[in-house]
C-alpha cells in the first residue's frame, strides 16, 4: 500500500488554512494585545495586529523578578511575580507526585490479583469524573478545620494529586497493558524483585505513557483555579487566582491582562509543540480503545 | 506461570498503598463529607461539628429555589448545545479531511492549543474579542457599517450565544481528532469492498464509515457531555453567569453559593445533585463499554468457530 502524499483537491488546503486561523486566531490576537499599550487598545485607529510594540506591559507584570527596574512602572505590584513562582512549584511537585504514585497503582492494577482490586479499579474509574466545583465545599471544610492546610502549598498539592490520580491511573494502565509480559518473566528467571522488574523493565518502556500523564497532570494544576482559590491565601496564590482577582475591578487594563495570560498560557503551549503526539496518544488512549 | 501467582502476597498492596491513601484522606474522604454537609445548616465560621442537622431540608430547598431551577435549566441546555454542535463539526471535519493531506500533523498540534491553554486564559481571550468597543467582533462590525455592532456579553441571548461558540472553539478539536483517529483505524477492507460495489462517497460515510465508528463516537460523546457539565472558569470569566441568571450553569450556582451567599449546606446539596448526574453518566459509559467489549469477543469468537 503507499503512503505516498496523494496530491489533493486544493478546497482542502483552503479549508485547513481557515481552520487554522479560527483556532490560532484567539490566541495570536491575545499574543498581539499584550504588545499594546493600553491607550492603544481603547483607540480605535489602531488596527489589532499592526501597532508599535512595547514590552511595558510585561515589565509591569514582572517587575519584581527582574534585574533592572523599568521605568514607566510608578508601583511595583509584587503579586505577579510571587503567584508565577507558586504556580510553577505547586504544579511541578504535584505533578511529580501524582505520577510516582500513578504509575505504582496502575502497575499494580493491571499485573497482579489481589483482594480489592476490582473495588479500586472501579473506584478510580468514577472518582475521574468528579468536578473540581464538587469538591470546593468539602475540600474547604475539611482543609480549613480538620487538616489546619488551608493558605499552604501541602494542602493545595495534596488536593491536586488526589485529582490527578485517577486520570493518570487509568491512562497508564492503557499502557502498561502493552508491555509484554515476557520481558518481566525473563527479568524474574534471571533474580529481579517485583520492584526492579518495575523500575527497569516497565518504567523504560512506558516513557511515553508518563510523559503524556506528566502533560495532563502539569495542565490540570498549572490551570486549575477554583480550589486555588478558595484554599489559598495572599502569599501562596497561584496564577489563575492572581488572575480572576485582577479582572473583578469595572476598568480592565488589556494589554496588562494579556501579558499575564500569555505568560501563564506560554508553559502548555510549550508543551503542545514539543509533544503533541504523546498528547494525542493519551487523548486517544481512553476512548478509542474502550 | 505468570509473574500474578508467584509474587509475594504483599506486594500489589504495596505499589497501591501510597495512591489508595491519598484518594481515601483527599478524594473519598471529602466526597462522603460533602453528603453529610448537604443535610446541615453550614456557613463557612462554622466547624461542622457546631452546624444543624436540617434533614433533607437543603433539597427541598433547592427544588423550590427559582434560581436553582434556572442554573438547572441552563446547564442542561448548554450542555446539549455545545455538544450536539461539536459533535456535528467535529465529526464533520474528520470525514472531510480522512484522507492524505500534507500538513494534518501540523493541524492536529495546532487544534490541541485550545484544549491546552488555561479555561481563565481561554474566557479573558473571548472577553476581550467580545468587548463592546474594543473588541475584534464589533470593530469588525462597525467597520462593515453596522454602527449599534452586537451585545456580546449584555443581552441575555447573545451572552449564551457567546459562551457557547467560546466553548466551541475549544473543545470541537477534542471531538475532531478522537473521530479522526477511529476513523483512521477503521479496517480497509470493508471500505475497499464497498468500492469494489461500487458504494459512492456518501454511502460510504453512511454505511460504512459512520456505523463502523459509532461505538467510538458514542464513547467521545459521553466524555464531552461529562465534561461540558464541568465547564466553570470560561464561564465565569466571561459572564460570570449574567446578566441575570443567562449564563449560570450550576457549577457557577455552587461557586456562588460558597463564596458569596456563604451557604455550604446548599452548595453541598448542589453538588451533590450534580454529581449523581455525572456519575449515572459515567456508569453509563462504563456499561456501554462492557458491553461493546461483550460484542466483539463473541464476534471473534464466532469467526473463530467458523475459521475451523
Amino acid at each position: 500500500m503507499s503512503v505516498q502524499k496523494e496530491t489533493q483537491n486544493p478546497a482542502f488546503y483552503m479549508l485547513m488554512v481557515v481552520l487554522v486561523v479560527m483556532s490560532l486566531g484567539p490566541i495570536v490576537l491575545m499574543l498581539a494585545t499584550s504588545f499594546k499599550t493600553n491607550v492603544d487598545v481603547y483607540d480605535s485607529t489602531v488596527s489589532s495586529f499592526f501597532f508599535t510594540p512595547t514590552l511595558a506591559n510585561y515589565e509591569t507584570v514582572l517587575c519584581n523578578v527582574l534585574w533592572y527596574e523599568p521605568t514607566h512602572v510608578d508601583y511595583c505590584d509584587p503579586t505577579f511575580g510571587r503567584s508565577l513562582g507558586n504556580s510553577i512549584f505547586v504544579a511541578l511537585v504535584s505533578t511529580v507526585l501524582t505520577l510516582f504514585m500513578g504509575c505504582m497503582a496502575a502497575y499494580a492494577l493491571v499485573r497482579f490479583r489481589f483482594m480489592g482490586r476490582d473495588t479500586v479499579s472501579m473506584t478510580t474509574l468514577l472518582m475521574r469524573m468528579v468536578p473540581p466545583a464538587v469538591l470546593l465545599v468539602p475540600v474547604f471544610g475539611i482543609w480549613t478545620f480538620q487538616y489546619r492546610l488551608d493558605g499552604t502549598f501541602t494542602g493545595i498539592i495534596l488536593v491536586y494529586t488526589a485529582m490527578n490520580l485517577p486520570f493518570v491511573i487509568w491512562i497508564l494502565q492503557s499502557f502498561i497493558v502493552q508491555v509484554p509480559i515476557q520481558l518481566e518473566e525473563a527479568a524474574r528467571m534471571d533474580g529481579a524483585n517485583p520492584i526492579q522488574i518495575f523500575l527497569l523493565v516497565v518504567l523504560p518502556i512506558i516513557k511515553p505513557g508518563l510523559a503524556a500523564a506528566a502533560i495532563f497532570t502539569f495542565r490540570i494544576a498549572w490551570n486549575e483555579f477554583l480550589l486555588g482559590n478558595a484554599l489559598l491565601d495572599r502569599n501562596t496564590r497561584t496564577v489563575p487566582v492572581t488572575i480572576v482577582n485582577s479582572i473583578t475591578e469595572y476598568d480592565i487594563n488589556w494589554g496588562v491582562i494579556m501579558a499575564t495570560g500569555m505568560l501563564l498560557a506560554i508553559p502548555p503551549i510549550i508543551f503542545t509543540f514539543v509533544a503533541s503526539r504523546q498528547i494525542i496518544t493519551g487523548m486517544t488512549a481512553g476512548a478509542v480503545k474502550g | 506461570m505468570s509473574i500474578a501467582i508467584r509474587a509475594n502476597r504483599l506486594t500489589p498492596y504495596m505499589f497501591m498503598a501510597p495512591a489508595v491513601l491519598i484518594l481515601v484522606v483527599a478524594l473519598l474522604y471529602p466526597i462522603g463529607y460533602m453528603v453529610y454537609a448537604s443535610f446541615l445548616d453550614w456557613s463557612p465560621s462554622q466547624r461542622i461539628g457546631e452546624a444543624d442537622f436540617v434533614g433533607l431540608r437543603n433539597y427541598a430547598n433547592l427544588l423550590t429555589d427559582e434560581a436553582f431551577r434556572e442554573s438547572f435549566w441552563v446547564t442542561i441546555k448548554f450542555a446539549s448545545v455545545v455538544v450536539t454542535l461539536e459533535m456535528i463539526i467535529g465529526v464533520g471535519l474528520a470525514l472531510l479531511l480522512d484522507r492524505n493531506i500534507r500538513g494534518m500533523s501540523m493541524l492536529r498540534t495546532i487544534f490541541i492549543l485550545p484544549m491546552m491553554i488555561a479555561p481563565i486564559v481561554v474566557g479573558l481571550m473571548w472577553r476581550y474579542m467580545y468587548h463592546p468597543t474594543v473588541g475584534i467582533f464589533n470593530r469588525t462590525l462597525k467597520s462593515l457599517g453596522f454602527e449599534e455592532g452586537i451585545p456580546w456579553l449584555s443581552d441575555s441571548t447573545w451572552s449564551f450565544v457567546a459562551v457557547v461558540i467560546a466553548d466551541v472553539w475549544q473543545w470541537t478539536p477534542f471531538i475532531f481528532i478522537l473521530s479522526l483517529a477511529a476513523m483512521q483505524s477503521l479496517p480497509r477492507s470493508a471500505l475497499e469492498a464497498a468500492e469494489i460495489d461500487g458504494a459512492t462517497g456518501w454511502q460510504k460515510i453512511w454505511m460504512i464509515k459512520l456505523p463502523l465508528m459509532m461505538p467510538v463516537l458514542i464513547v467521545t460523546l459521553l466524555l464531552r457531555l461529562i465534561d461540558a457539565f464541568k465547564v466553570l472558569e470560561v464561564i465565569l470569566v466571561l459572564t460570570n453567569g449574567g446578566p441575570g441568571l443567562s449564563t449560570e450553569i450550576v457549577a457557577l450556582r455552587i461557586f456562588r453559593t460558597a463564596q458569596e451567599f456563604q451557604e455550604l449546606g446548599e452548595a453541598a446539596a448542589m453538588s451533590n445533585s450534580l454529581l449523581m448526574l455525572l456519575m449515572a453518566l459515567t456508569i453509563g459509559m462504563f456499561v456501554f463499554n462492557k458491553i461493546q467489549e461483550g460484542r466483539a469477543e463473541r464476534m471473534r469468537l464466532a469467526a473463530n468457530q467458523e475459521a475451523h
